[in-house]
Parts: structure tokens; sequence; C-alpha cells
């Protein structure tokens, strides 16, 4: 038999014997209004960015309205600015990243997720995740010194004598130029879309994959005909956060690009893209309307990626609805 | 195992007094409705509970007992759209009043859930320390005293006497569970629930508690929902048949058991559905 | 050739090709970090690190005004967004219900999708045009933007791991809801709040496009943050499109520090949340 003594009551419990059950908790008012504070924060800064971005680019916008995104010339002194190059060059950097990284992240994915050997999928993935830990500046430098010699050296001359009856391969091979911007912006964005989409087709209910199987296909078949069409739209959307990471880089495509405004048809003449334009100019802006000019183009892109990113994201929810996959994004 | 007292009087079909205890109900309820939402869990219920017994809550699964229990500390209405009408008394006080703060509340009735938590970065003496910590200041001395009775009185001081300020999770499911139960009586509640305490135990574990339980309702009143009817039956003073969120019998466990009045707890003790 | 064999080849032909694409995914990360060290690793000396850069063009000199500034910068940015990013993250997971979780998560994940350029546009036009100078807190206001949303997102995560019956138990005991979330809550899920803090810092570490032209760099050491300040991402820009060959080899040095410091926060940050913390009995 267990030994009990007389227990007393603690001097906090006769206390509220006394009072009733009356205590008012002041703990929990304070607690919460510091993280309603915290969680205001952010409204309230995205509020005040928006505002801020408007207000700088007002200038510009009365001054040039929707022509902005139509004409080309781009002349601090003369104070006339058309960003037509940046918004071509910004989506052009940006599907040549886009054609060159998809199938290489759809084949790296759905490697990963149906054919790997158990042992290889943690590993390789981590790998590939350490790609996007390497900063945009890194490789830019990477760029100018390693990997813009190699493309004006070899790659470029290459391109241009198997396929230079396009006019995308045509014209004068300096090194900096959109395919280089592409390929970097292809690496870098790689990543992300590899990520997401195995996310997706990790998604995909087992049962699908089974199914095909019982019906003889082989394991390829088995992933083309069931498991990729029914992620189909979740892939779409790991795509276009591709695309929307694609368009805001900027070190390394300023790096590595000519930073020219000029819209050309051949990909190995230097470009420039939106951001590449803030980055170079802003610092060092001549007068209030180039200023202007510069936020309007910054509030340009953050419009652009803001559609964007929604656009994947309502995608990537409708396949992995409610499952982990949807809030991700590296 | 001692014998629960009986009544020895005709009693009405809601309230029991056992001959020996104490006029008083340690806790009430009065026509208690217990909802989510739209939904009603429980009906129009009204019961009372002699102190220092052990009163069990009966019936199959979704009958509304687990929600009852909720109710007595305040924490249905922690649940989603939880709410009730009606009234709980502790000492013929409200527990809902405008003016009660629930967290005072909560420290008077304690409650032991299906699933041992222990704290998990707490180490066994911080755990039963937890809920005196919590309601004041005590000097070391004291803290050592009090967790040391606590340990003892849910048998479980001899097996982590020499590990307290190892951590919680390295104990048993079973030991755990008597840990929660140490951390609950520790503050000295007047009431302490327990919702179907052993349901995740061994049977050696299930039993360990079952035994505590006989010395345990000396200084508390003891409220156990099981779904376990011979728990109910060794265990229990009094138990109270719910189904469908009504209370359909309530009376001395001797007499629920051997000669229920309604037939449909006939028919649940005896197993013909549950 | 029968029609099965057919379609086996082919099934081997792509997983061939899948595996090729692997290792083309995989060339330029190692392609990348070999060219790191093998031009870096040079130009690492004790003077790399202790001083400052000699006047242009000559040899010698180093980068330590970049390396404290980029923990001035970095530091301030931390002390700015992590509390900010957290308690976010705690109301967000605490309160789910509320109208403001809603907003703040939809506004956090437009926050994480916009380009850091604009947010240094942003901070440039706050703090910097108003002030009518460069500033290094300007910078850091810009990396604390970038890291909120982040660390809100990972801590919102990592609390709603933490099972309910923790929570309850808590409160049966007469725990204060705020009591309950600190200090069960949070402290049981303390290190992967820690982990997603260290990689939202591993983060913004690195970025360069923000500092651009709030703190804009700087070729001296400095530890006003009311100055322009140098750091390490603006250096390696500076220095690998600058004109001068040394500058170059210090770029590559700088870069190599720069993802030494990123990699060790990041590997350190995973390995932090690989001790599983067991909730149930």
């Amino acid at each position: 038999m267990i030994a009990t003594t007389e227990r007393e009551a603690l001097p906090g419990a006769r206390a509220s014997a006394q009072h009733g059950l009356e205590h008012a908790s002041y703990g929990d008012g304070l607690f919460k209004a510091l993280l309603t504070l915290g969680a205001l924060t952010i409204p309230v800064l995205l509020a005040f960015l928006v505002y801020e971005l408007w207000s700088g680019a007002r200038l510009a916008i009365g001054r040039f309205g929707l022509d902005f995104i139509t004409t080309s010339t781009w002349d601090p002194v003369a104070e006339q600015f058309g960003a037509l190059p940046l918004i071509f060059g910004t989506l052009l950097s940006s599907l040549v990243a886009l054609v060159i990284a998809v199938p290489l992240s759809l084949g790296v994915a759905i490697y990963l997720t149906e054919f790997a050997p158990k042992a290889l999928r943690q590993p390789v993935s981590f790998l590939i995740g350490l790609l996007a830990a390497i900063p945009s500046v890194v490789y830019g430098l990477w760029g100018i010194f390693v990997l813009i010699p190699l493309l004006r050296t070899t790659v470029f001359p290459l391109l241009q004598d198997a396929l230079g009856f396009l006019p995308f391969f045509q014209g004068p091979i300096y090194g900096p130029s959109m395919l280089a911007a592409g390929i970097i912006l292809a690496i870098m964005v790689m990543p992300y879309v590899m990520s997401v989409s195995r996310e997706v087709l990790l998604a995909v209910p087992n049962t699908q994959r089974e199914a095909a199987l019982a019906l003889g296909a082989t394991r390829w078949e088995a992933v083309i005909t069931t498991v990729v069409p029914y992620a189909r739209s979740g892939i779409l959307g790991a795509v276009i956060l591709g695309l929307g990471r694609a368009l805001g880089e900027t070190m390394a495509v300023t790096m590595v690009i000519g930073n020219r405004h000029e819209v050309a048809a051949s990909l190995f003449a230097p470009g420039y893209t939106m951001a590449a334009a803030i980055a170079n100019e802003f610092s060092e802006a001549v007068g209030d309307m180039h200023l202007s000019a510069l936020a309007y183009v910054a509030f340009l892109l953050f419009v652009v990626t803001v559609l964007v990113n929604a656009g994947a994201r309502l995608l990537i929810w409708r396949v992995a609805r409610g499952s982990a996959a949807g809030g991700k994004a590296l | 195992m001692p014998e629960p007292a009986l009544a020895t009087a005709p009693v009405p079909i809601t309230v029991v007094t056992p001959a020996d205890a104490p006029a008083r109900f340690r806790v009430e309820t009065d026509e208690l409705t217990a909802m989510y939402g739209d939904f009603t869990a429980v009906k129009q219920v009204s019961l009372g509970f002699t102190p220092n017994r052990v009163h069990a809550l009966i019936g199959p699964s979704g009958c509304g007992k687990s929600t009852f229990l909720r109710t007595l500390n305040r924490m249905h209405e922690l649940s989603e759209g939880g709410w009730i009408t009606g009234r709980v008394l502790l000492d013929g006080a409200d527990i809902y009043a405008s003016r009660v703060n629930a967290m005072q509340l909560r420290r008077r009735i304690g409650m032991v859930f299906q699933r041992p938590t222990p704290f998990p970065t707490m180490s066994v003496y911080d755990n039963v320390a937890a809920g005196l910590r919590v309601q004041g200041r005590l000097s070391r001395a004291e803290l050592d005293g009090l967790v040391e009775r606590s340990l003892r009185q849910a048998a479980l001081w001899d097996e982590v006497k020499d590990r307290l300020r190892g951590s919680a999770m390295a104990l048993s499911g079973g030991q755990q569970q008597r840990l929660c139960l140490a951390r609950t009586i520790a503050p000295s509640p007047e009431v302490v629930l327990l919702d179907e305490p052993t349901a995740s135990l061994d049977p050696q574990g299930t039993q360990r508690i079952e035994e505590l339980l006989f010395g345990l309702k000396r200084e508390f009143t003891i409220i156990i929902v099981t779904h376990n009817l011979q728990q109910a039956a060794r265990v229990s003073d009094t138990t109270t048949f719910f189904y469908l969120g009504s209370m359909v019998e309530s009376g001395p466990t001797r007499q629920i058991f051997t000669a229920p009045r309604e037939q449909q707890t006939e028919a649940y003790i005896t197993g013909r559905f549950g | 050739m029968n029609r099965r064999t057919v379609r086996r080849a082919l099934s081997n032909l792509m997983v061939g090709l899948m595996v090729g694409a692997v290792t083309v995914a995989l060339l330029p990360l190692v392609v990348i970090l070999i060219d790191l060290v093998v031009k870096g690793a040079g130009s690492l000396s004790l003077d790399f690190f202790t001083r400052t850069p000699a006047p242009a063009g000559e040899s010698g000199g180093g980068v330590v005004h970049a390396l404290v500034g980029t923990l001035l910068i970095v530091g301030t940015a931390a002390l700015i967004g992590l509390p900010t990013g957290i308690a976010a993250g705690i109301y967000c997971a605490e309160f789910p219900g509320s109208r403001l979780t809603w907003v703040t998560r939809f506004v956090a994940d437009v926050l994480n999708g916009t380009p850091s350029i604009v947010v240094g546009v942003f901070a440039w036009a706050w703090i910097v045009a108003t002030q009518k100078h460069f500033s290094a807190l300007a910078g850091s206001a810009a990396l604390a933007i970038l890291m909120i949303p982040m660390v809100l997102r990972t801590t919102e995560e990592m609390i709603k791991l933490v099972p309910n019956s923790l929570r309850e138990a808590a409160l049966a005991l007469g725990y204060p809801r705020w009591r309950t979330s600190l200090g069960i809550v949070v402290r049981t899920t303390l290190p992967g709040i820690v982990t997603g803090s260290l990689l939202a810092v591993a983060r913004i570490a690195g970025e360069t496009a923000p500092l651009l032209f709030t703190a804009l760099g700087s070729q001296y050491l400095s530890y006003g943050l009311d100055q322009p300040m140098a750091a390490l991402p603006l250096t390696v820009f500076t220095y690998a499109t600058g004109p001068y060959e040394e500058w170059h080899r210090y770029a590559w040095a700088a870069a190599l520090v720069l993802i030494l410091v990123v990699f060790v926060l990041s590997l350190g940050a995973r390995l932090a949340i690989r001790r599983r913390f067991d909730f149930d009995a």
C-alpha cells in the first residue's frame, strides 16, 4: 500500500479557493499583441513596397505611359526611355533557360522518383539542392571567366556551323550573349523545377503505376502513360515556378549577358533584362527621370513575377492538394 | 478490493449518494448540453459526483462520454466549435460563469489523457514540477518534496528516483502515463479526470494504473471515462452509462453491473452492442 | 526483333538518357566547386582575411572590410528579420483561423517570389532616398525583408508538427495560453525553428542585388551602419567585373569564402534537424 502523507493545499491553491475562480491572465494579451505585431508587419511591408514602387515610377509612367513597353530608345541624357529590349531580353533569356532546363529537370525528377535505386535518391537530390544554394554572383563569376570563354571558343562556333541557317545562330560571336545568360539561368533554375516536379510526382498515387505495370507495360511506358499525365498540371506549375525565378535573376545575368539595350534575333548577340538594367544603372542614375524609369521597370518586373508565381502555385496546388508538396518551392 | 458503498434507499435515476459520503457533490452538472457547432454530443445531462470516490463513465464509441468529461474542466470549448448550455458546478460554483478564468479552473480540475503526453524537452523531475511551477514560486526543498510525494503516489518513485534529471521520453509507455498522472496530481487539484487512461497501455501498465486509483481517491475525486467494462467494474464506486449523448443510467457500480434498471444498459453490459 | 524487345530497349534507352540528364545536371556543380577551389584557394592567406584592399591594381591587401561588412549587415538583418519572422510564424500557427493569418501567409508567398532586386529598390526608396545617403542599415532592411517570409514559413511548419495533445496536456495543467505556446510548443520545436533561421541567414548572406544601391559597398573598413559598407558578395561582383587581373583573382578567393560560409550555415542547419525528437510514447 502506498504511504500517503497529508497533503497541504499549496498557498496558491488556497488563495484561489478564497477568491473563487477569478484571475485574469495578462500574459496572454501581451503575447498575442506581440505576435500580431509580427504578423502585421508583413502585409504592411508589402503594401508599403507597392506604394514606393508606384510612386517612384509615377514620373516615368506619367511621361511615357504604356509606350514604355513598346519603345526601344534608352537615352538617359535625352531623357528618353523605352523598356522593350529589357522586356524582350527578360522573356527570351527565361525562355532559353526553360528550353534547356525543363527537359533536364523532368528527366532527373522522373529518374529519381521512378527509377533510381533507393540509395541514390537522397544524395542526388541533396546535391542538386546544393546548386540552389550557390549565390547568384558566384554563378556570374564562373560565367564570366569559365563559361563564356568556353562558349566563345568552342560551343558557339559549333552551333553556328551546324545551325547557322537559323537567324538565332547568326551574327558575330562576342561571348557575353543572350544564350550565355540562358544557359546560366538554366543551371540556376533547374534545382527548383526538379524539386517541385519531384514532389508532384511523388504525390501521384501508386495505384496509377501499378495498374499500368499490371497490364504489361515497361517501367518507362508506365511512367509516361500514367504518372506524367496525372501530374501534368503540377509539372506545368513547376515549370512556371522556374519561369518566375528566371525572370527575377539579377547578378548572374548581368555578368554574362552583355548589358546592351538592344533587341536582336541572334542568341549570340548581347542583350539586357529588366533586373540587369536596374542592377547596373540604379546607383549611378542620371537624373530623376532616369531613376523613375528604372523604378517603372522594377514595378513591371514585380507585377509580372507576382502573376507568374501565383499562376504556378495554383497549378501545383491542384495536383498536390493538401500534401506537403503544395507549399514547397524551396 | 474495497466494496463500493451502496445506496440504502431507492434512488432517483440521476443522482447517487453513497451513504457514507458527504452530502455535497464535488462536481455537479445541471442540464448540461455540449455541442460542436450544430451537432449535439451531450444532451441535457444532470449528474452529481460525490467527493473521494471513483466515478466511471461508460458507453459505446461516440456516445458523448469523453465530450462530457471535457466540459468538466472546460477543455471542450478548446475544440473546434465547442460550446455548452447548462451549468457545471464545482463545489457549488458555476465554472462557466463569465468571471471565471478557465486557466485557474483547470488548476483545480486536472486531466490525464488517453495517450501519455510527457513534455518532451523536460526531465522527469521538471515534468512533475511543471504544474507546480506554473502556479507560483516554491522553494527548491518544497518542490523536491512535492515531486517525490507525487511520484510515490503514482507508484513511479522507485523506478525513476535515480534518473529524475533524465529525459521523460526515455520512460516506457506505462511509466510515461504514470508520470502524467504524477504531474497532474502534484498541484493538488480537487478533481482528477481520466480520459481512457489505460487505452494505449499493455495489461501490466493498465493494472498498475488501476491499482493506483484506490489510493488516490482518498485525496481526490476521480472521474474516469473507459470503454473497458471490466475496468469500470473493477475500479469504480459509481458508474454512469451514456448512449447517443444522453445519460441513460447512473448508480452504484455494483447495481449497474448486476441489476441495471434500463434495458439499454443491460444490453451494453452484456455485450449485445458496443 | 519482336515488339517486346523493342519496347524493352526503348525503356532502357530512356533510363540511360535520364541518367545522362542527372550527370549533366550535376556537372556544373562539380565544375564550379572545383574552379572555385583551384582558382581561389591560392589567394587565401592571412593577409587576405586581415587586411583591407590595396590601392587599385596593386597586389597585396585583403578583404577584411567585406568580411566584417557581411557580418554586420547580415547580423543586423537577422536581428530584425528573425524575431519578426518567428513571431509571425507562431501567430499563423497558433491562430490558424484568423483572417490576419490568411492574409499574412498569402503576402509572405508573394514576397517570397519577389525578385531581390525589387526589394532593393524598395529599401532604397524607403531609407536611402529619405536619408539622402547610402547605408548599411538600408541593406540590412532589404535583407530582412527577404528573410521574413522564409522564416515565417519554416517556423509555422515546425510548430504545426507539434501534436495538439501536447498543447492540451499543458492547458489541462493550468498553463496560460502564452506559456503553452512559448514554454511547451515553441520549446519543443526549437531545433526546427533554429534550422529554418540558419537556412534563411545562409540564403541572404549570398545576396548581392539588394545591396547594390543600399549598402553600396566600399573599399574601406567601417563599422557604421549609417554609412555605405562593403559585403562579401558585393566585393565578388566589383572585383569580377573590374579591370584588374589582381581583382579577378581576389574575386575567386572571395567567392570561395562566400560559398564556404553559405554551405557551412546550410549544412549545419540541416544537421541540427537530423536529431529526431519523439513526441509519442
